[in-house]
């Protein structure tokens, strides 16, 4: 039988990376991210992450073992790395390996800014159940019950009672708001900053509310 | 056309076991012909609330496993005519149900029956999600209290997930049964309205029975209290309950706590 000589073809293939770019103290840094990502575990999921060093500054291999290690414990993917000389990322480097090339994105932490996409939920949402939409506004007719759970990138706007939990604008999205026809929830979260059922105004349980970002915190009023 | 019924709740203890019997009776004797299927394989206690348990020989697990033919298993009720039970095994656990087996079982008794009951064990786990996937009816069975309501909202949620009919995008038609109620705590605040627990699950309501003293009566005697005690307030709501079930349209009866006549009435058979 002839031998078949086959060509390997080399094909490109694109991905928007995430770029973390670690600072000093590490371990308050560390701290961070990982309530970061327990909050919205789903920003890293699946994604690969870069991780720029320039700003850790020059620190030990130690330093750089004790990073990696805890980005792996926290399920992140890191596929390379910047911000570190090509001298020292030579010979030698048992971390991820150097990448030139990269280019920011108008939205880093996210894939090319997003179509307007909404999911709009036309029932209950039942304690348990989690609806996620990684590209924009999540719209329920109907409750959300105690113990379920509303993830968006964008805005979140609940027609009935909200009684679970509603965290909008999870892939840095400051200017997500949430709106409820009726506030009960256990937690809002806007952007990563959140308040729950007992730091909420006493007096807009049970009220039609909206939340939004003012800054670094999390208002809430009623809607009239 | 065969339906199943699925009696369910997550929480435990909350009185799936006693509707699915009182239930059963009820059905039987408006004159379809009823199985009860027990799904709490390994705490089996149907037989016991039907005064079956001496007559068990073969069991659900048994069929499933083809060391027994169905009809073998099938206990006939003595009392009531067209009402059978199929018991649980109370020496397996519930590893030895296996989807393939309950699929062709529910199939089965389909065949024979007009109404298979399928009496479901607490939890969100392997033995409810059985009990519930060939559904196309179901009891969702709840206490006015808070962890119960928000259990019944999950178990709802797998309704509406992880059943055969939710899998080709139809809807398991599903019904609200609040037991327990016990019309002087509710009125000293110390348990949730049956308002707040309908509007909290969004399901429609198909009856509200008493905690009462015949429905334990009735099951340390071995006899659902739609058999035992047909005229009590308890009983009469689980009637009622199956009118609404094959589809008639009325206003549900909340056992009330007030003077005046009704709550007489009611102060006298509620203990
Ligand atoms: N309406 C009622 N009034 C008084 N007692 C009741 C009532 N309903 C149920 N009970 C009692 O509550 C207990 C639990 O009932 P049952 O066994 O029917 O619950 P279950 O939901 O099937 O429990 P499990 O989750 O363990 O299967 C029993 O002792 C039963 O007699
Ligand atoms: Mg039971």
């Amino acid at each position: 039988m002839p031998r078949i000589r086959t060509n390997i073809r080399l094909r490109g293939r694109s991905f928007i990376a995430i770029a973390l770019a670690p600072e000093a103290p590490l371990d308050a840094w560390l701290d961070g991210l990982a309530e970061q990502v327990g909050r919205a575990p789903e920003v890293f999921a699946a994604r690969p992450v870069v991780v720029d060093l320039s700003a850790l500054g020059p620190v030990d291999d130690g330093e750089y073992a004790v990073l990696f290690a805890a980005l792996a414990a926290l399920g992140i993917r890191v596929i390379g790395v910047e911000g570190v000389d090509a001298a020292r990322a030579g010979a030698g480097w048992t971390h991820p390996p150097l990448l030139v090339g990269g280019r920011p994105t108008a939205e880093p932490a996210e894939p090319p800014r997003p179509q307007p996409n909404a999911i709009i939920i036309a029932r209950p949402v039942r304690s348990g159940q989690t609806v996620l939409n990684p590209a924009g506004d999540v719209t329920v007719i109907g409750a959300v019950s105690s113990g379920a759970e509303i993830v968006a990138a964008g805005s979140i706007h609940v027609y009935g009672p909200l009684r679970g939990r509603a965290i909008a604008g999870f892939a840095g999205g400051g200017g997500a708001r949430i709106f409820c026809q009726r506030l009960e929830a256990e937690l809002l979260s806007i952007d990563g900053l959140y308040r729950t059922a007992e730091e909420m105004p006493a007096g807009l349980r049970g009220q039609p509310a909206q939340a939004w970002l003012d800054g670094e915190n999390l208002q809430i009023q009623k809607l009239s | 056309m065969a339906k199943v019924l699925v009696v369910t709740s997550g929480k435990g203890g909350v009185g799936k076991t006693t509707s699915t019997a009182a239930l059963g009776v009820a059905l039987a004797q408006s004159g379809q012909s009823v199985v009860l299927v027990d799904f709490d394989v390994g705490l089996r206690n149907l037989d016991l609330i039907l005064g079956a348990e001496r007559r068990v020989v073969y069991d659900l697990i048994n069929v499933i496993q083809g060391e027994a033919k169905l009809a073998q298993a099938l206990i006939r009720d003595k009392r009531v005519e067209n009402l059978s039970l199929l018991a649980a095994s109370q020496t397996r656990d519930k590893d030895a149900l296996s989807s393939e087996g309950v699929a062709r079982v529910i199939a089965e008794l389909r065949e024979k029956f007009d109404w298979v009951i399928a009496d479901s064990p607490a939890g969100i786990e392997r033995g409810a999600t059985h009990a519930m996937y060939h559904a196309d009816v179901a009891v969702v069975v709840t206490n006015p209290e808070v962890s119960s309501v928000r259990d019944s909202d999950r178990i709802i949620g797998l309704l509406d997930s992880k059943t055969e009919r939710a899998e080709r995008g139809e809807q398991v038609e599903k019904h609200l049964l609040i037991t327990r109620y016990d019309p002087a705590r509710a009125a000293r605040g110390e348990m949730l309205k049956i308002d707040d627990v309908v509007e909290i699950l969004s399901v429609p309501l198909i009856g509200v029975v008493p905690e009462s003293e015949e429905v334990l009566r009735a099951s340390n005697l071995g006899m659902p209290v739609t058999l035992s005690a047909p005229e009590s307030v308890a009983a009469r709501a689980y009637f009622d309950a199956v009118r609404r079930l094959k589809g008639e349209q009325f206003p549900v009866v909340i056992p009330a706590e007030k003077r005046g006549f009704l709550g007489k009435l009611f102060g006298s058979r509620v203990a």
